[in-house]
């Protein structure tokens, strides 16, 4: 166990430096020149190499990358271009939101899915069954902006249930994090459903049922927790989805989160925040993996760690 | 906005008499008596907003927030183009023009109680220019003395900058400038204290303190900005806002149907284009919206380096062929079409001025007479965010109904700016997107780095390469008439610059971009608070709402 963890630390600190090169490199090669940015546009050219020098801009990628690689392990991201604050301060500001309304998507698409994969399951075969998988293959392929517009339009706009937006009570979050939801409820649907399924079929649920156990009590109390088990395990891999989706749906609600921070770092190319993030969010999803891959055992016995 | 280039050659040793005397110190500005006192709005943004530093700040969303926590020497009167003394309470200008002499107001303090003097003015001088600061105004102030040492980083301070006493300070320059007044009014001059300045270091942008007539009382990242009233403000009577949030990350579609259910005042990022003509449709909204000019202009360049573009014939027939109305059309009607490279609102604007009408028999006579009776094959660059292909594609059919076969590059900003820096980069250019947008109301912003000779540089932005010398002398002399009171005359100067300039036709103008600023039914105040040529979107100090008691 304890040689396994240390080979998973070991490979998840080299991914993470794997997508810190990758994402250096690739940002050192856009055509922008962030000096030009910073220094105006008709700056003189004595001005612009000033605070080329200053920035460390004028240094081979290679020094570049290692300055970064150097401050970053003492937790410096540097500083935006653009908004001149530091970057940790500016996703520490915004990490609560995104967090927040990760809580929220996982409560969404677990309720959802969850219900809908077990009546599915149960309903087996009928039209129930079909409807439902329908849905949740719609949900999983209906892309987020689009989710997203139409919750608000129907629910903030037309009936005004909740607000157009923004952030702060519990009725902001409801819509981004049902947009949020529905993608991942689509999954766990479709999980739920084969993996109730699975357990339905087991020799102790047929015992059950012949000892004459009520319906209900053979689903609720004897089935479901075995199926529930492995899906929950899903979660940690579900951050890979969330931070996929949260650019887009936090841009669509407003929502103070790292997504729109990211959104905006792009257009307006602030090297410092784009890296910032995008750090960030691959060490959630190495961390959510790792998470994963270390609980699923205790929940199912049948898998082992190697 | 977009900075002038600082370096107007000023070669110019005319023997100028001026007599220049103390430029009247006016009363306060009359305040709008129908205003009432109190009451807050709510502002919205898509984007964070980026510093309120003002030596730093420099997009349209910042600009006027700066000016409302901030105040320099100099300021315009609200809604309109005109220099008045603001931090200042006179000015005087010696009759050489290199000479600047302002007496302070008495009595203003900082947000944080002290008193603004002479010092802080050169401190904060001193804090631009120095490159440590990484300001991208330093160069306004490039005609300052002293101001080469400071950006080579072998001076700390401007040596053309005296502290008389600590209510008067002294300007000397390197040659007469007529702009400097305006340079005294600008963001990048605005006065701050040192104290504070020094305790937040690079952060003083997220803590602002300035003299002006709000206060910042909340900055929560990514979701909100509260200005206060600044009880203490000098100009009495200002403002009559007590509070202005900004919310920030809200789609503009989203603000747009937050103005209609009356949950907000102004949507700061404007009317989304796709329900531009939605709400102009509908005549309620349409009274809530106020249409003002820019300082813009939206052209075509046409590279005088590169054949057959060195041909002015070639280029007269270019600026013929283009119907301007149509494009107009294109973009919902939000521009007006533009016959020369100054805005309207801009003075020196020539009224009287016709420029090249719309007219293809005379297009194609013209390139016949240039030797292209069957036109040519060029490209034309536009950068690549709507609307700007579909006009580039709309001057395209304008051009090809005289013969000229233009291809498209549709490229990234930074790459159509490459290639018109580059002097074999592009023949022509679109310039949407891009365009000049002029930092201060005066005529030479429009002349130095986009038209003349110092811009026609690798890396420069006057894309077209056009350099004449006599008319960079011409701009020279121009920008010597430093006395106020000549401002008609050197007005008329400009005119005539451009008017030479159309004559070489080195751009093909095409429009200027209108401001459409909507409102909700509360909001009280003149219209031309509204799109107010240096607050963009609005005149936080001079608003006001009905509805208070």
């Amino acid at each position: 166990m304890i040689a396994y963890l240390g080979r998973r630390l070991i490979q998840s600190a080299l991914i993470l430096l794997g997508v810190s090169l990758i994402t250096f490199a690739l940002l050192y090669l856009l055509p922008a020149d962030p000096v030009r940015q910073i220094a105006g546009r008709s700056a003189t050219p004595q001005t612009v190499e000033n605070i080329r020098q200053q920035l460390g801009l004028d240094q081979p990628f290679v020094v570049q990358y290692w300055h970064y690689l150097v401050s970053l392990l003492s937790g410096d991201l540097g500083r935006s271009y653009i908004q001149r604050s530091e970057v940790t301060e500016l996703i520490v500001s915004r990490l609560p939101a995104t967090l927040l309304l990760m809580v929220g998507a996982i409560l969404c698409e677990l309720v959802i899915g969850l219900s809908m994969g077990l009546i599915a399951a149960v309903r087996r075969g009928t039209t129930t069954d079909q409807t439902l998988m329908v849905a949740s293959f719609v949900g999983v392929s209906a892309p987020q902006f689009v989710v997203g517009l139409l919750l608000l339009y129907v629910f903030a706009v037309r009936l005004s249930w909740f607000p157009i937006g923004g952030y702060g009570t519990w009725r902001h979050l409801v819509l981004p994090s049902l947009t949020m939801g529905i993608l991942g409820a689509g999954w766990y649907a479709r999980m739920m459903r084969s993996s109730m399924i699975d357990v339905l079929r087991q020799d102790y649920v047929r015992t059950a049922r012949a000892k004459g156990l009520a319906r209900g009590a053979i689903i609720f109390r004897h089935a479901l927790p075995n199926a529930i088990l492995p899906v929950i395990a899903m979660i940690g891999i579900d951050i890979g989805i969330f931070m996929g989706g949260i650019v887009v749906v936090e841009s669509v609600f407003g929502w103070p989160g790292i997504g729109q921070l990211a959104w905006q770092a792009i257009q307006r190319v602030d090297i410092p925040i784009i890296m910032g993030v995008t750090l960030v969010s691959a060490f959630a999803i190495v961390l959510g993996n790792l998470l994963a891959d270390i609980v699923a055992p205790f929940i199912d016995p049948r898998i082992k760690l190697r | 906005m977009k900075r002038f280039l600082a370096s107007t050659v000023a070669a110019s040793a005319l023997a100028l008499a001026l007599m220049l005397g103390m430029a009247s110190a006016r009363a306060e500005d009359a305040v709008d008596p129908n205003a009432k006192q109190g009451g807050a709005i709510t502002i919205t943004y898509k984007d964070d907003v980026a510093t309120l530093d003002p030596a730093i700040g420099y997009d349209w969303q910042n600009w006027s927030m700066i000016k409302s926590l901030f105040d320099g020497l100099m300021d315009y009167e609200p809604g309109t183009t005109n220099l008045k003394p603001d931090l200042a309470e006179s000015y005087e200008i010696s009759p050489d023009g290199k000479t600047f002499t302002f007496k302070l107001r008495h009595g203003v303090k900082f947000h944080n109680g002290r008193e603004m003097t002479a010092d802080d003015v050169k401190y904060s001088l001193d804090r631009v220019t120095n490159p440590k600061t990484q300001s991208p105004g330093a160069g306004f102030f490039g005609s300052i003395k002293g101001y080469d040492e400071v950006a080579a980083g072998k001076a700390e301070s401007l040596s053309g900058v005296t502290v008389v006493d600590p209510y008067t300070v002294k300007f000397d320059l390197t040659r007469p400038d007529a702009t400097f007044l305006h340079v005294m009014a600008i963001n990048f001059s605005h006065v701050v204290p040192k104290e504070e300045v020094e305790k937040y270091g690079a952060d003083f942008g997220k803590h602002p303190v300035g003299t002006g007539a709000f206060k910042l009382a909340e900055w929560t990242l990514g979701q909100r900005i509260v200005f206060e009233r600044n009880p203490d403000y000098w100009h009495k009577g200002l403002p009559h806002l007590d509070k202005i949030t900004f919310e920030i990350g809200q789609e503009p579609i989203v603000a747009l149907l937050r103005l209609q259910k009356g949950e907000i005042d102004i949507p700061g990022d404007g009317i989304p284009p796709a329900k531009f003509q939605e709400v102009m449709a509908d005549p309620e909204q349409k009274a809530r919206v106020v249409v003002g000019g820019q300082l813009h202009t939206g052209y075509v360049t046409m590279n005088t380096t590169m054949a057959p573009f060195d041909n002015v014939k070639v280029r007269q027939a270019v600026n013929m062929a283009i119907n301007k109305d149509r494009i107009v059309q294109l973009i919902n009607n939000r521009a007006v079409p533009a016959n020369q490279p100054l805005p309207p609102s801009m003075p020196g604007y020539d009224k009287a001025f016709k420029g090249y009408a719309y007219d293809v028999a005379k297009a194609k006579a013209l390139l016949a007479e240039a030797g292209h009776p069957d036109g040519f094959e060029t490209q034309l660059f536009t950068m690549n965010t709507d609307p700007n292909p579909r006009i580039a594609q709309a001057i395209q059919q304008d051009l090809a109904a005289v013969g000229i076969k233009a291809s498209i590059q549709s490229l990234a900003q930074a790459n159509v700016i490459a290639a018109g820096g580059d002097k074999a980069g592009a023949p022509m250019i679109w310039s949407g997107g891009m365009a000049w947008i002029a930092d201060f109301p005066d005529p030479s912003n429009f002349y130095g780095p986009i038209l003349g000779c110092a811009g026609a540089v690798p890396g420069g932005w006057n894309w077209s390469w056009y350099c004449n010398k006599d008319l960079d002398a011409k701009a020279a002399e121009a920008d010597s008439v430093v006395d106020p009171a000549k401002g008609a005359e050197r007005d008329k100067m400009w005119s005539a610059i451009y008017d030479k300039i159309m004559e070489d036709a080195p751009w093909a103008p095409v429009f200027n971009e209108q401001r459409f600023t909507m409102k909700s039914p509360r909001m009280g105040g003149a219209d031309n608070l509204y799109v107010d040529p240096v607050h963009i979107p609005i005149n936080y100090d001079n608003v006001y709402v009905n509805d208070v008691q």
